[in-house]
């Protein structure tokens, strides 16, 4: 077994399942009826997704600085993404933003 | 096994897939808060974007540039929404039914048009807060 193919089938694992995540998670931002599920889609796939698209390039980097490179940007993109995400969903429900609810998606406007 | 330079042309078209459908939600969103959610999305893939590409064209050094677009892309998101955060009045667009708009514009209490969204419960309005709770 060669080292370096165990890197690449590795990487080619990691950037498959990432992208498939990010593409998955747009096309979830484009197609979900509420403003709350596109931030569901959106929030968890682009933080996953990008995790393991930075993953699959770690293994590939030829120099132990872009190996340093990577992990700071997975590091403050998984800390920064879902702290974005959170800021967005608190500045809509503040405004007045409410979720569909109920078998009918329909906003609950009987209070219940 | 496959070329070793394959799996970066697989990430960026997938990402640049991703992109293009971000854009889409971005300029058909019907409220403020898609836009910005669409946004941050599209810069979170333009970091990626970054990174991919600079492993693709051979250069990684284009993961300086990604390090600080994800910074920049972080406080941007954060400074929009503040920065929208004064302009609550216009957001009547809850609904399809953007008719009560012109109404609530006038008083800033009445968030988001009560005939659409009664249940605005945690309104920081000092009054008309029980515009809909019938």
């Amino acid at each position: 077994m060669n080292w370096a193919l165990i890197l690449d089938v590795l990487s080619w694992i990691f950037i498959l399942v990432g992208g498939g995540g990010v593409v998955v998670g747009a096309l979830g931002l484009v197609r979900f009826p509420d403003f709350y599920t596109r931030l569901h889609a959106a929030g968890v796939t682009d933080t996953a997704g990008a995790e393991l698209i930075i993953i699959g390039l770690i293994f590939q980097s030829p120099h132990w600085l872009v190996t340093v490179k990577l992990l700071l940007i997975g590091a403050f993109l998984g800390l920064t993404s879902p702290v974005a995400t959170h800021a967005v969903a608190h500045a809509a429900w503040m405004v007045g933003f409410r979720p569909l609810t109920g078998e009918d998606l329909t906003y609950d406007t009987d209070g219940e | 096994m496959g070329a070793p330079r394959n799996m970066f042309a697989v990430a960026t078209a997938a990402i640049l897939v991703a992109m293009v459908l971000a854009l889409i939600r971005a300029f058909a969103g019907p409220s403020l808060y898609d836009r910005v959610l669409a946004g941050n999305s599209f810069g979170t893939k333009t970091v990626l974007l970054l990174g991919a590409m600079g492993f693709l064209m051979g250069r990684p050094d284009f993961l300086d540039i990604a390090l600080l677009y994800a910074l920049i892309n972080f406080a941007a998101t954060i400074a929009i929404l503040h920065f929208f955060s004064y302009k609550k009045a216009t957001m009547g667009e809850l609904a399809e039914t953007a008719a009560p708009t012109a109404a609530t514009l006038g008083s800033p209490a009445t968030l988001g048009s009560p005939a659409t969204a009664p249940v605005s419960a945690p309104a920081p309005g000092p009054s008309g807060e029980d515009g809909g709770a019938t």
